[in-house]
This record gives C-alpha cells, structure tokens and sequence, in this order.
C-alpha cells in the first residue's frame, strides 16, 4: 500500500511537470492552430535566466522567475513576429517545418551563449517534506508546488478565455480566423498575445521542471518538451483541462510502467497507451470532435 | 523587406548552428578550456615544432556538449604530452583534436578532416559510442588507433557478446586502448566490492541505450554470480527517461539495497544523487570512470556525493613525481585538478611516442607502414604511465593494468587503499 501511494505521488510530481508544460503547446496549438515545436526550448532559455539570475547575480528566487517570465514572454513574441507571422497564409507543414527550425536555433544560441557544461539549478524550494502515515510517505515541496501552480494555471486559462475579451477573442479566433477579423477582431494582436501568455507559462514550466530535475544542459527542454506534447494529445490538444489530465496521467502511467512491469518497458507502455487511446478516442480524453466544413 | 529578414535570419540560424559545432564558449570562465586551445597552433606556440618532420596524431573528442568535460580533459591531457615530448628536441609531434560533441556521425566527420590535414596517427574517439564508428573508419584506412577512454569492447572488435555468444563486430588489429575495456570495469568492480564486502544487499542502475553502461553492467552481473554477491534491484533508464529516477531508487530501498553501483555517466549520477537525498535514502554509491566530472559539474553540492566510491587508474594525489608534475601543470595551464581522461590520454601520446621511437618511425614514413610498425611495438613493449606501471597490451587491444579504488571525501578524490 505505501509501495502503490508512493509511486502515485512520484507519477503525479513527474505528471504535473508535463502538465504544466503541455498547457502552454495546448493553448498555442488551439488558438493559432499550429504546432509550437520551440516550446520545450522557450522552456530551456526560462531555465537558464532564472538560473543566471539565482547564481551568478544572487537575486531573490522570486525575482529570478518573474525576470524569465519576462525574458520568454519577449522572446515568445519575438519568435511569433519574426518566424510565424510571415507564415500565417503558408501551409502548416511549412509553419511545422519553421518551429523545428527555431527549437535549432534556439538550442544552438544557448550552446553558443552559455557553454554545454552541465549545469545544477539551484534548489530554491526548501523546506520538510509532508509526512503522512507515520513517515513512511513523503510529499516533497517541489510536488505540492507543482501541483499547486498547475491547478492555479489550469483554473487562470480556463477563466482567462472564458471570460475576459482577450479570451474570447482568442477562441473566436480558434474557430475562424476570417470571421473573427470580418467581427473586429485583431488577429496578429491576438495570436501575438497567445504566445506572449504560452511563452510565460513557459518560463514558469522551466523553473518548476529545474527544481524537479536540476541538470540544466541546452537541450533540456527537447524530451520534456516532446513528452508534454505527447501528454497534450493524450488528453485532447486545444483542450486546456485536457493538458493538465493528460500530462498526469502520462506522468502516472509512467511511473507505474516502470514500477510494476519493468523500466526498459517503460516508454513502449506509455506510448502503446497513447496508441489504445487514440484508436478509441482520436481526438484524446478530452477533445472536442469538430467537423470540418468542407 | 520581407524577404531580406528572412535571409538575415537564416543566415544567423546558419551561423549559429556552425558555431554551435565547433563550440566556442567565452562566456563561461570556469570552464577548463576554450575548446580551440585543445588544437596546437604551430603559428602562435613556441614549444610546438613546426609541421615539416613532426608526425603528425589525430585526435576527436567531445570538446562541447554533456560529454565536454572528458574531451577538453583528453584533449589538455594530450596537449601538455605533446609540449613536453617536443621539448625535449627528439622527435617531434603535430597534435590536432577535432570536435565530435558526443556523436557518431560527427565524430566521423571530425575524421575525415583529420584525414585531409594528413593524420598519421590516431588517439581515437574519447567516448565509446563515438568510438565504435571512429574505430571502424580507422581498421579501413589501416591508421594506427590508440583511444585513452573509449572503453566498450565493440570499439576494439572481436569480443563474443555476452548474452549470445556470438562475435558482432570482428577484431580491429589496427585498435587499442589505453582504459580498462569495460567487461574489466565491471568485473573489477564486482571483486571491489566483495573484496572490502562494501556492500551485503546489492542494487544496480544502468542505462539500457548505451554501450558502455550495459557493456559494464553485463560483465558486473556475471562476476556478482561468480563471487555470490547479493543482487536484489536491477533497473535501467533511457536516455529518454533519464530525469526521473524515483521508480530506480525506490526498488532499491524497498529491498534494502545497501550499496547502488552506477555504471553511467556523472550527468545522470548527478540527478540521482539529488532525488536520493530528497527521498531520503543514503545507501553506498558505487561507480566507475564515467563518475569522474561530478565534482566539475557547476553548482553541484558536492556533499551530495560525499562518500561515493569508484574504480579509476588514475589518482591525482599520488606521491610519484610524474604525476605530481603533471598535476601540477595541468593546474597552472587550465584551473583545476586533471581527472583520469587527462592522464589517459597523456600516457597515451608518450605510449605512441615511445613505439615510435623504439620502431624508429620517421614522418615521411607511409601511414600503413606506421600502423604496422605500431602495432609490432604495442602488442609487445611495456609501459610505464601516470595511469599504471607495467601496462602490456595483447593481441585483442585490451591493457593489462590494475584500477585503484577511489572515494569522494569533503569535495576530492582520495585514494581507499
């Protein structure tokens, strides 16, 4: 029983790292309708700011976030002007093909600037573990911070473009980009927006996962960045609660593939669930099913 | 408009990627080396004799990238061999270190461009995966190979794999190694820790992509059966999987694991290291070659690893006189205590210097005829180096030469014996 309850707390400590991280692709990939592949690196270039600003300039943690939130919202939105916007008639494997470019450039920019020594992120989350049943399970911080921020982020979106005019002009967006701009609505304004938010989530999903997993490298946003996506599907992309259920559950999967059957199996059995799920329900756990017009 | 952006922009992207490959990093002042040092300059350093009879030795390793660290080791480690060997006056060596950032196909590559400058010897690959393609493109061009570290058996050839009894890839007579070939590691290791009796209950993580993690781990296994050694957890990541290790550790506490031996990489040791520590399960840590870097890695609490023990041939706190010289170079040419790929590859260009000289090789000689008169001389001569007295090759291309335990006391490496 203690066995199960720890494994289910490390699968939800690694899920809401996907978590969080697939909830910028998802509201990226439902507004502008495009495949962000230079998310998990947006991440990476979050990570390293928030470290510079830690070790090398000593500030306050909290500062250190908000500067990489900062950093990567101009950055997101740097990205969208320069590599995206001019491809907003082009097909979408040309977009696709664009987004690997930037997730290069990105990775080789940070090899270039800050080296390719391995790098320990600071552990800025301290304090005891929670102990429950006499000790014998523990919940670290850095999981209760995680789940917290994710739900709170998850609950934020979902208020976000349900509520406000921004957000509604995002989902006007998402459903028809030509009737949107015919209602007077700004397109560029409101996909550069989507970005500046994903890009600032990102920022935040780079310092969470750092603080989980401390070896900061310039490809460390590639694998959680593929994963998070992964966990997107999974749960139905575009769907915003759908990136926080997908991305636990993938991290929970994981973990008991790997604890109860065997961890060389452990990536073929979340995957070959990714597969199952997808045949039953193509548009993930929670996707909505659009009909296309034809 | 448009358009010139877009050219701008794909010409920066273009650039960055090339720059990324050859890998400068001014920014980092900590770091051991500019990567571009490891090449010698003829031009610019005057202990270095000009090209005209100097032979000429390759090298490739990863000088940017996770496995940065050993390369600019080798690379620095082979530099200072070079410098003092051409001192001397005798003959005289031309060193050139390549980049391949841990990859096959670049270090391939890194290859050929040393073929073209005209490498009449070869230092090999510093890394294993590397050095399986390296060693293969070498055994074609029949170019003598002497790697200081990559240590897997498929870069030597002609070892049966353990788990089908077969030979995969056939004997390179042209390849040698100057570490221990990895079955020795993790034998060696196994009779460590049944010698010391480190350890009652024994748990293993390796990783299962990577040939020198399961080459280590395959021979471990065998020998712990042989001596009856207590194996009770064995678990394997991925390099896909390699940041979540609480599945790992938590096999191994449940089952009372009170020693883990890693045959990895530091990178991965680092991060378990750290869940360890926050799971609060401090068993002994045992690792190999791969360990050695922790210490470098920048911002790691080294009280994290206090304690942890590993098999190397090299101890930079010997009291012998060569290596307390070459320590004490090491530290006045780049900052830092040299680690055992540093010494692997300087015993490795004073071993291809002292072949050389003893089969009075000369540099208007062919390279096939050097290759052979190399490899009459290793698979009989004797070395003397920082990493082992008495050093013997056989005829497979594995050295003969006995590993010194090590362990990690308040942030050093101390000998155990």
């Amino acid at each position: 029983m203690v066995i199960f309850l720890t494994r289910l707390i490390n699968g939800i400590s690694l899920g809401s790292v996907y978590a969080i991280i697939a909830l910028g692709y998802t509201m990226v990939y439902g507004i502008a309708k495009m495949l962000n592949f230079a998310h998990g690196d947006v991440i990476m270039v979050g990570a390293y700011v928030c470290f510079f600003a830690i070790s090398s300039y000593h500030l306050n943690p909290v500062v250190g976030v908000l500067l990489a939130m900062l950093v990567c919202t101009v950055l997101g939105m740097v990205i969208e002007r320069l590599a995206y916007k001019p491809l907003r008639q082009a097909p979408s494997l040309a977009v696709l093909i664009t987004a690997i470019g930037v997730s290069y450039f990105l990775q080789n920019g940070a090899q270039l600037l800050w080296g390719t020594n391995n790098k320990m992120f600071p552990a800025f989350l301290k304090g005891n573990a929670l102990q429950l049943m006499d000790g014998q399970l523990k919940i670290s911080v850095t999981t209760v911070v995680n789940v917290v921020v994710c739900v709170v982020v998850m609950l934020a979106l979902t208020w976000f473009t349900g509520k406000t005019k921004m957000g509604k002009a995002m989902r006007a967006c998402s459903e028809d980009k030509g009737a949107a701009q015919l209602m007077g609505i700004n397109v560029d304004t409101t996909i550069s927006m989507t970005f500046a938010i994903g890009s600032a989530l990102a920022a935040v999903a780079g310092v969470l996962y750092m603080s989980s997993y401390p070896i900061l490298v310039p490809t460390t946003g590639s694998m959680p960045g593929i994963k998070a996506f992964t966990a997107a599907v999974f749960g139905g992309i575009g769907s915003i609660p759908g990136a926080l259920l997908g991305g636990l559950l993938l991290g929970i999967i994981e973990i008991f593939a790997g604890g109860y059957i065997s961890t060389q199996l452990q990536n073929a059995i979340v995957f070959a669930v990714l597969i199952v799920v997808l045949l039953v329900k193509p548009t993930g756990l929670l996707g909505k099913q659009i009909r296309e017009k034809v | 408009m448009k358009k010139t952006l877009a050219l701008l922009l794909a010409v920066c992207m273009m650039a960055a990627m090339l720059a990324g490959c050859a890998g400068g990093d001014d920014a980092d002042p900590t770091k051991p080396a500019d990567p571009t040092d490891a090449v010698v300059d003829n031009t610019t350093d005057p202990t270095v004799a000009p090209a005209e009879n100097a032979i000429k030795i390759g090298g490739v390793g990863p000088l940017t990238g996770g496995a940065a660290i050993y390369g600019n080791a080798a690379a620095n480690g082979a530099k200072i061999a070079a410098e003092e060997i051409n001192a001397l006056g005798g003959l005289q060596l031309d060193l050139n270190y390549q980049d391949d950032a841990h990859d096959a196909e670049k270090s391939v590559n890194a290859y050929n461009t040393l073929k073209g400058w005209g490498m009449q010897v070869f230092l090999g690959s510093v890394t294993s995966t590397p050095g399986v393609a390296t060693s293969q493109e070498a055994n074609n061009d029949h170019i003598f190979y002497l790697t200081p570290s990559a240590s897997s058996t498929d870069v030597l050839g002609g070892v049966a794999n353990p788990l089908t009894g077969t030979v995969d890839i056939a004997r390179k007579d042209n390849v040698f190694q100057m570490c221990f070939v990895d079955p020795n590691q993790g034998a060696a290791s196994a009779q460590y820790i049944a010698d010391q009796t480190l350890g009652t209950k024994i748990a293993v993580i390796y990783k299962n992509d990577d040939v020198y993690s399961t080459g280590v781990y395959q021979s471990f296994d065998a020998k712990a059966k042989e001596l009856g050694l207590n194996v009770v957890s064995v678990t394997t990541f991925t390099e896909d999987t390699k940041t979540d290790f609480s599945v790992q550790l938590g096999d191994a506490q449940s089952k009372g694991a009170d020693l883990v031996f890693l045959p990895m990489y530091y990178d991965a040791a680092a991060l378990i290291f750290t869940q360890a520590n926050a799971m609060g399960y401090a068993p002994k840590w045992f690792g190999i070659d791969g360990m050695d870097g922790i210490l470098g890695v920048e911002g790691f609490d080294t009280s994290l690893a206090e304690g942890v023990m590993l098999l190397t041939p090299f101890n930079a706190d010997a009291e012998d006189e060569a290596t307390q010289s070459f320590v004490a170079k090491y530290k006045a040419a780049y900052g830092e205590v040299p680690n055992q790929f540093a010494a692997d590859a300087y015993d490795c260009v004073y071993a291809i210097y002292a072949a050389l000289t003893n089969a009075g090789v000369t540099a208007d000689m062919s390279v096939g005829d050097i290759c052979d008169a190399l490899i009459a001389q290793f698979t009989s001569m004797t070395f003397d180096g920082l990493t082992g007295e008495g050093m013997t090759w056989a005829a497979d291309g594995a050295v003969t030469k006995s590993p010194k335990g090590m362990v990690i006391q308040n942030g050093a490496y101390v000998g155990m014996d």
